[in-house]
């Protein structure tokens, strides 16, 4: 199973397994690792999922979708390698991506 | 103090059922929420999105599917205290003392908090000197515009608020218009009505920036907007304006004595209720083994918690199972003749 990295605000580390096909989100959550909330639960409708992609990671993601850019425009500090991570689908081309979350989400 | 059966937090699709399921037995309910209409969720985030897992219902939106249960709900008449967010909830005696930000109280044997996950609040600006000028000179929404007459005021954000209230100061104030893009989700016409208004010197445009700092003491003198570039601009302002959307945020519920966890409520599967007795959680916002976030759950979480109001709201009656189909004492409720 491809390897995904979360980086806290803090610093601390977490690489954990995800399945293909869920999405960066998921992955979080289902193993509780601090930083996502994704209140609506993966419909890109809240921007509570937001991360921050390295940028050579970052280009190599497929393009965001409409409305995500939407979205990002009300998440908590958005940057120029901002992403929703309910929209990124875990593949194994994504192996060892590394996504940093923001201080907070609201 | 207003008294009633049961009190419902919460006017989404689940607390719209569970009103109607506690009419249907015979007990009045009043509904309060924190927004401004009734549906919640799929009225606030997803009024155009189809929803496809509504038993008997092939495709809906969520538009459409709160319409369709305010409709049911048309033949009883139905109390709302919208804009309201509860804000206490008080035990007295066998009664719940509830209590509003706007002041109002209520007194009622059940509380059913169908909150979802939260009530929605304006996000906000996120360099922490912005609270101390909240509410003054750094504000979410507009009550009154006559005060920005003659003043500058900074707004910020890309949506519909944002370019309509340039709009509309630009008449009689200094506008700048930020927004972290060149893209701007608005009304296509608002877009180039403000791109017009740039151009002739009415709106001063500042796009690629995000506010980084707010500066003064006692009143608020200027702000800094920053680039993805790092170019910082200083501007004179006396007012901020911040239109992000809503955010959904659990506030008040935290502090009512309940078994929470990861913003959801502790319940049982029989009554849907919390470790407090009279207090009920419903919809996306309950938690117990197996729980789907599914619309369909929460009607049916709705449906039992209403039974269980009974037993509280009216003590020395037993409560009657019946069907729609066949009860005359239920379609006397409806208003429907036989």
């Amino acid at each position: 199973m491809p390897k995904i990295t979360y980086i806290e605000h803090n610093g601390k580390n977490h690489t954990i397994e995800v399945a293909n096909g869920l999405s960066v989100m998921e992955g979080a959550v289902q193993n509780n690792i601090p930083g996502i909330d994704a209140d609506c639960g993966g419909s890109m409708a809240c921007a509570t999922c937001h991360v921050y992609v390295k940028e050579d990671w970052f280009n190599k993601l497929p393009k965001k979708e409409d409305g995500e850019e939407d979205m990002l425009d009300m998440a908590f500090e958005p940057k120029k390698n901002s992403r929703l991570s309910c929209q990124i689908m875990v593949s194994d081309e994504l192996d060892g991506l590394e996504v940093n979350l923001p201080e907070k989400q609201v | 103090m207003i008294k009633t059966d049961a009190l419902i937090i919460g006017a989404g699709p689940t607390g719209l059922f569970t009103a109607h399921q506690l009419k249907l037995i015979g007990l009045d309910c009043i509904i309060v929420d924190n927004l401004d209409k009734i549906g919640g969720q799929c009225i606030e985030l997803y009024p155009d999105k189809p929803i496809y897992d509504i038993p008997a219902i092939p495709e809906c939106t969520g538009e459409e599917l709160t319409n369709n249960l305010i409709n049911q709900l048309k033949p009883f008449n139905i109390k709302f205290h919208l804009s309201e967010r509860v804000d206490e909830v008080k035990k007295n005696n066998s009664n719940w003392e509830v209590k509003t930000n706007k002041g109002t109280k209520f007194s009622t044997p059940n509380v059913i908090i169908a909150g979802g996950v939260g009530s929605f609040e304006p996000r906000k600006f996120s360099p922490k000197e912005c609270e101390k000028f909240e509410n003054k000179s750094i504000l979410y929404s507009v009550k009154d515009k006559t005060i920005f007459k003659g003043k500058t005021v900074s707004i910020f954000g890309g949506g519909d608020s944002a370019l309509d209230w340039a709009i509309e100061l630009s008449k009689n104030s200094n506008v700048n218009l930020i927004h972290r893009r060149d893209e701007f989700r608005g009304a296509q016409h608002s877009v180039d009505k403000v791109h017009e208004l740039n151009k002739n010197g009415k709106i001063n445009l500042l796009t690629k920036f995000q506010l980084k700092m707010v500066n003064g003491t006692d009143k608020l003198e200027s702000i800094e907007i920053e680039s993805d570039d790092k170019e910082i601009k200083k501007l004179e302002t006396d007012y901020i304006l911040g239109f992000f959307g809503l955010i959904m945020q659990l506030g008040p519920i935290a502090e009512w004595g309940l078994n929470i966890d990861k913003k959801t409520v502790a319940v049982d599967t029989e009554k849907f209720e919390t470790n407090q007795k009279g207090i009920y959680a419903v919809g996306d916002i309950c938690t117990y083994p197996g729980k789907l976030k599914l619309i369909l759950s929460g009607f049916h979480e709705g449906a039992l918690a209403a039974r269980a109001c009974f037993k509280l709201a009216r003590p020395n009656e037993k409560y009657r199972f019946e069907f729609t189909t066949s009860s005359k004492t239920i379609k006397n409720r409806l208003g429907v003749k036989e």
